[in-house]
């Protein structure tokens, strides 16, 4: 039998608590609540932040808006540079898990070693640059691939669809966007847009629903349009290859300027570089021998003294001089002509390029007057035409003069100058007498120029050019069909070491076309020609005409020199009976 | 009392049903936005892409030598060409300097 137990029995029931303890308990509890409330208040109203902060970065996104670079077009419109959406490919190198196959499907799509590609995989980094700047199609190939650990990043690549002909006017820029030669350096600040940025909230299916703000717009890359024509600049360029090959020649460099703009609208070099194709690049290929090397001109130089003796009144252009018998000592130097001559006018000093009438001229003037005609045509100074690494070449002041430096500086040693510095310079005998500034940057409409010369002056040294290229002068080969020329030949030795090399030449042309009322001035240069000609006739004066003949062409200048024809009449005359 | 109380408390809910209308379709307008957005994006890319592309089948390098070596063409010489002067002149062979000079004066 079950005895049933007292609850009341219960010894743990029976024991009386004191009163304290339960309502201990109770405070306790409160004081946790009120502790919990508090907590939840600095959270919710206080210190609000930090959790707002949280949460945005579950919804919201700031996003950068990528700005374009502006595009370089010639003065027609043709596009030099322009940029295009570009992926890079990145790997996470430790997370990249795919089998062989795949991974040489990846390098022959990134054509890029199989070996290295396993190298760079190898590195202990989670962002390694497998390839940068890979065309649009190629990358959706690569992302076709599916690897895992593979990934791609946005940028833009830079395009340059002239290549060689133009390299080094527009120049280049880096994989990070800038510009590193030519315009796209020059013109950094300006062909460079400004990124935007905004900040949008995502929804769970990852489509922005909102923004938050105004944001910033991106700012697009001015454009920028250059003087140069791509259509002359491609006929003078092949003219300069050629010539350079057909002369074994070092380097050539070759630009052709408006006559009325003063705007450049060629210039090119050789050796050149593709742009688009960096792989290896020398210092003699990225040299843009027109703006950035000083030559010593030779006889181009000659026509400035025989202007300033004219403008001085110490000549007329009939005025005798006696070359004979080709040699002139000065000092302890002597001066000789290649040829002797007799007794020349002026006129004939200039179309023979005797050195002793020229010097003979050019004593007559004080050096100070020499010197500031130098100045004033532009020798000595950089030319101010927006692009980077212009020399201003050497004129040494005149206080210092001898009477021998003088003397060889009237036919150009001694005194150093670019070939855009003597291209400009010789805009005073085109024009009628004043220089104008050149730009590489289209303008519309006339230069304004500052008067050097008297208009008769520059007339009559535009004569003597034109005879100087014709078939008594020293240049016959810079004639043309159909137009009248002018121009003056200059064949120097190289200095080289403080000391002229008697086998190293550099023959040059200078001239304009057509005579009557000169277009353009055409400057050629070909360094160390060595197939066996050297002189400037020889050598760059066809080159000369064959630009000219092309560019005028080009502009559609009509003919201002009789011609032979070979185009028979619609209606044949009748032979009368 | 009641009755206003009912009234402002109908009137509430609807109000509150139009916001999230009004929200979600302030929302969807935003979503067509975007993608008419990166539509002009994509467009003036391809325009880009087609400029470059026409640039370089209009390249000179690629004319002259389709020119020369595949239609066989001949550049233009002042010997070959027929110069029409301005009027009074007539059609010249092989006009004078002074002609042209005059003709160029007056243009």
């Amino acid at each position: 039998m079950v005895r049933p137990v007292k609850h009341s029995r219960n010894a743990l029931l029976t024991t009386k608590l004191s009163a304290w303890r339960s309502r201990f308990v109770l405070g306790m509890m409160a004081l946790a609540f009120i502790a919990l409330g508090l907590r939840a208040f600095w959270l919710q109203a206080w210190s609000t932040d930090f959790l707002q902060k949280q949460g945005a970065s579950r919804y919201e996104r700031a996003l950068e808006i990528p700005a374009n670079r502006g595009k370089i077009v010639d003065r027609t419109g043709a596009m030099l540079a322009t940029s295009l959406p570009a992926k890079a490919i990145w790997a996470d190198a430790e997370d990249v898990d795919a089998p062989r196959e795949k991974l040489n499907e990846l390098a022959k799509l990134l054509s890029i070693d199989r070996r290295e590609l396993d190298r760079k995989l190898a590195e202990d980094k989670n962002y390694v640059y497998l390839k940068r700047q890979v065309d649009a199609d190629v990358a959706a190939k690569v992302a076709a691939l599916n690897i895992h650990g593979i990934n791609q990043r946005n940028e833009y690549k830079r395009h340059y669809p002239e290549g060689e002909t133009v390299a080094h006017i527009v120049g280049f820029t880096n994989v990070e966007d800038a510009g590193q030669e030519g315009f796209e350096l020059s013109q950094q600040q300006r062909l460079a847009g400004k990124p935007g940025s905004r900040r949008v909230i995502k929804d769970n299916l990852g489509r922005f629903i909102e923004q938050i703000g105004s944001g910033r717009e991106p700012q697009d890359g001015a454009d920028l349009t250059l003087s140069i024509d791509s259509r002359i600049q491609f006929l003078a360029f092949n003219a300069l290859r050629d010539a350079v090959r057909e002369h074994h020649a070092k380097a050539g460099a070759v630009v052709v300027v408006d006559v009325q703009t003063g705007e450049v609208l060629a210039l090119s070099n050789w050796p050149t570089y593709d742009p688009n194709n960096r792989g290896q690049l020398t210092g003699a290929q990225l040299r843009n021998r027109v703006i950035t090397d000083t030559y010593e001109p030779g006889s181009t130089m000659k026509p400035f003294a025989i202007a300033m003796a004219l403008e001085a009144g110490k000549i007329k252009p009939t005025t005798v001089i006696e070359t004979a018998p080709g040699k002139l000592t000065i000092g302890t130097a002597t001066i000789g002509d290649a040829h002797p001559h007799g007794a020349l006018t002026v006129e004939q000093v200039l179309q023979k390029s005797s050195n002793v009438g020229t010097v003979k001229i050019a004593l007559q003037l004080p050096p100070q007057k020499m010197w500031e005609g130098l100045t004033s045509v532009g020798f000595g100074q950089a030319p101010q035409i927006g692009f980077p690494g212009t020399v201003s070449g050497r004129v040494r002041p005149y206080k210092n003069w001898k009477p021998i430096e003088q003397a060889t500086m009237s036919y150009g040693h001694g005194i150093s100058v670019s070939l855009i510095q003597m291209a400009r310079a010789y805009t005073v005998f085109a024009r009628d007498g004043d220089v104008i500034p050149l730009t590489m940057t289209r303008t519309d409409g006339e230069a304004i120029g500052v008067p050097v010369f008297k208009p008769e002056t520059a007339l009559a040294v535009r004569k003597m050019l034109e005879m100087a290229a014709g078939p008594q002068g020293t240049a016959p080969l810079a004639q043309i069909s159909g137009y009248r020329v002018g121009g003056k030949t200059g064949t120097a030795y190289k200095q080289e070491n403080g000391g002229y090399q008697t086998n190293k030449y550099i023959a040059s042309f200078v001239g304009f076309a057509p005579v009557s009322k000169p277009r353009v001035i055409v400057a050629v240069m070909i360094d160390e020609p060595s197939a066996g000609k050297h002189y400037g006739g020889e050598v760059a004066a066809p080159i000369f005409a064959r630009i000219t003949s092309e560019t005028l062409r080009a502009l559609r200048v009509a003919p201002d020199a009789p011609f032979a024809t070979l185009i028979q009449p619609v209606e044949p005359v009748r032979e009368s009976l | 009392m009641i009755k206003l109380n009912a009234v402002l408390v109908a009137m509430l809910l609807v109000c509150a049903l139009l916001l999230v209308t009004s929200q979600h379709r302030a929302r969807k307008v935003f979503i067509d936005l975007e993608r008419a957005q990166s539509l002009a994006r994509k467009q003036e890319v391809e325009w880009n892409r087609l400029q470059l592309e026409q640039t370089r089948l209009a390249k000179h390098s690629l004319i002259d030598s389709v020119a020369r070596r595949e239609l066989k063409l001949q550049p233009v010489s002042p010997d070959r060409t027929l110069y029409l002067n301005p009027p009074a002149e007539g059609v010249a062979g092989s006009p004078t300097a002074p002609q042209l000079a005059a003709a160029q004066a007056g243009r």
